[in-house]
């Protein structure tokens, strides 16, 4: 097994928000490790709560609306959900850093880039003005963007949507942080720029040795950058496996069904793409039995009252589903 | 190589936006060039699709090819009628023949339009049936798109994206067109989604022979629905090609990077393949680089290619390209 330490620890994560239609079951009892170093892919579809419970972990949600409970989030030993509002400022932007998916909207558009990138080197490293700007260059030459120097002055209407994200990863990286959380940070771009940006990060997490979260839907990306891969539905983890096991043996019949509704850029083309009929459930209702059960091939009426928990099938792969897909029974 | 009839013809299109200084005393003080003189032909029956990143030009060729901006200079022929010299009568009457699906189902449909109206409307622009017959033309197109009958007095808002999507597909049905400009009707769906409306259209398309120029910036599904494609960087076309041809005896170096920049989701071809990172960013449209736009970013650069226009050549057989060093 893993002899990384383990630096997070989410045990039965769910997240809530009361809204004037009723309650929204965001997250519904997640729960996994991530090693030091580790490079994790989560990905689902749009309100599957892949962003939500990372914005829970970091605690960047408005509460109410939102409700998070949580058996333990433990960063490093220490449990984030007992720790004060307050006090969570120390471990955000320092110990754990995030890049969001808009880099318009997630730069402050009247300070400065360099102003934006000093912020967090004075704020948790105590640095000089004069030493974080010195940093602040660095750390925009260690993204790739030429003239560092010059681009400090610059504000975020000034850069390009690559490099936007690329200052946007010189923030975060800013302190060193232990956990790097990405969500959909190429969602915007083009790929030809992507590219660019999912190599950088790569390049850069070999290099400061860094934990990282890649959120995405997108299952291209994640196969060339994720050791492990995660894969949400609807609020619960269906599946958590090493990136090959996942794409060479998908276990649970949604990532099945996900992999074979795209279209490959390698060979077969010309052929009907499979579909996954119907829609993820409504998150208004409360989850009763398996939250793919309405679209599933496989589905027996177990399904429908009993949700399957998250269970080893092999060493490293956890699935969520009462069937064994390959025979369509029962396990 | 098969000959069939060309369906659309575009020749020398240009279509430049004008950038203006000045709010009362307007002055134009340059262009922004999002096409510049492209030529192509879109058989009938087939499916053509249109590449490239955002800021290419893509969805202003779309646009210009029905008349939605009219071209700068340069002509769009379809059924051999010259759709920017026409007519308001013609045009209005050509219309019929071609529509448009848009990228955003959110943005698309009238909020405050039921199904039934949204749909109906064409119809009723173009006085087609009694009312009667009209609703029963509604249903049955609801029908065709898969979606229920019975939702026709119902307001988008209470459809999620991929429904929103057929909904806009049976509104450009309902005059019976011969060409449908899909200008990225996936892009704003969900990837579990996003093969329904493939499949659909596809299966329109066999029904009701329909032609498709099919724009996206998702080279994997363009591959998926097209039969040929052209590939566009800043303006101009760099490569065409039957789609086979294009990912089996790439051409253009900007092709070659696009393709090689698409993830594909399998992690051992993702270690094993080679893949090109083109540096900087896409130049801007309204100053763009001399000679071969390309060459800021291009690998195989040479002199030449930044002293002249590469001109754009058949290569061989169906495969058209611009660059100088192929």
């Amino acid at each position: 097994m893993e002899d990384r330490e383990v630096i997070l620890d989410i045990q039965d994560l769910r997240t809530r928000f009361a809204t004037n239609e009723g309650l929204v079951h965001a997250v519904n009892g997640i729960s996994y490790q991530l090693h030091a170093g580790e490079t994790l892919g989560i990905v689902g579809e749009s309100g599957c709560g892949k962003s939500v419970s990372m914005l829970s972990v970091m605690r960047l949600l408005q509460v109410p609306p939102a409700k998070i409970l949580a058996d333990a989030i433990k960063f490093k030993g220490e449990d984030l959900m007992l720790i004060p509002r307050s006090e969570m400022r120390r471990v955000r932007g320092n110990e754990i850093a995030m890049i969001f998916q808009d880099p318009m909207t997630s730069l402050n558009p009247v300070l400065t880039v360099g102003f934006q990138i000093k912020e967090p080197l004075k704020l948790h490293m105590g640095l000089s003005d004069e030493d974080a700007t010195e940093r602040a260059a660095e750390l925009l030459t260690l993204v790739e963007i030429p003239d560092a120097e010059l681009r400090l002055n610059d504000y975020p209407h000034q850069f390009s949507g690559g490099m936007r994200q690329r200052a946007m990863v010189a923030i975060a990286l800013a302190c060193n942080p232990t956990l790097l959380i990405a969500d959909e940070p190429t969602t915007a771009l083009d790929v030809t720029i992507q590219a660019q940006l999912v190599d950088l990060v790569k390049q850069l997490q070999h290099e400061l040795g860094m934990a990282l979260i890649w959120i995405t839907h997108d299952l291209g990306v994640v196969a060339g950058l994720a050791e492990r891969v995660i894969v949400m539905y609807a609020g619960f983890v269906v599946e958590d496996a090493l990136v090959d096991d996942l794409y060479g043996n998908p276990r649970h019949p949604y990532t099945a069904a996900l992999l074979r509704s795209l279209p490959r850029m390698d060979g077969r083309s010309g052929e009907v793409l499979e579909v996954i009929e119907g829609l993820p459930p409504d998150l208004l209702d409360e989850p009763v039995g398996c939250p793919f059960a309405p679209r599933c091939s496989f589905v027996k009426d177990k399904c429908r009252e009993q949700n399957p928990l998250l269970e080893e099938f092999a060493p490293q792969h956890n699935v969520a589903c009462w069937i064994d897909i390959n025979t369509g029974e029962f396990k | 190589m098969r000959e069939e009839k060309a369906l659309v013809r575009v020749e020398n299109l240009v279509k430049y936006f004008p950038i203006t200084r000045g709010i009362v005393f307007q002055k134009q003080v340059g262009a922004v060039r999002a096409v510049d003189n492209i030529s192509f032909e879109i058989r009938e029956g087939e499916t053509l699709g249109l590449v490239g990143e955002s800021g290419c030009g893509k969805s202003t060729t779309g646009r210009a090819v029905l008349q939605l901006h009219k071209p700068t200079s340069g002509s769009v022929y379809y059924d051999d009628v010259d759709l920017v010299s026409a007519d308001g009568g013609t045009m209005r009457d050509l219309r019929r023949d071609i529509q448009i699906i848009f990228q955003d189902p959110y943005a698309s449909l009238n909020p405050r339009m039921t199904v039934g109206h949204i749909i109906e409307e064409p119809l009723e622009v173009h006085s087609i049936g009694t009312k009667k017959e009209r609703r029963e033309r509604v249903k049955e197109l609801l029908a065709l798109v898969n979606m229920n009958p019975y939702f026709i007095n119902r307001y988008p808002h209470e459809f999620s994206g991929g429904q929103r999507q057929r909904i806009g597909v049976a509104r450009a049905l309902a005059l019976q067109p011969k060409f449908i400009v899909c200008d990225e009707p996936i892009s704003a769906l969900d990837v579990s989604v996003q093969a329904q409306v493939v499949n659909l259209l596809e299966e329109l398309q066999d029904k009701l022979g329909l032609t498709y120029l099919f724009i996206a910036h998702d080279l994997s599904m363009v591959r998926h629905i097209s039969d040929r494609i052209a590939v566009m960087y800043l303006g101009k076309l760099v490569e065409l090609t039957s789609r086979d041809e294009l990912y089996s005896n790439t051409q253009h170096p900007y092709t070659k990077a696009l393709i090689s920049a698409v993830p594909v989701p399998d992690p051992v071809m993702e270690r094993e393949r080679e893949r090109i990172i083109l540096r900087g960013h896409v130049p801007s449209p309204a100053n763009p680089p001399s000679g071969c736009r390309f060459h800021t970013r291009c690998s195989i650069v040479e002199d030449i290619c930044k002293r002249e226009e590469p001109k754009w050549r058949e290569i061989k057989d169906d495969h058209w390209v611009a660059c100088h060093l192929v």
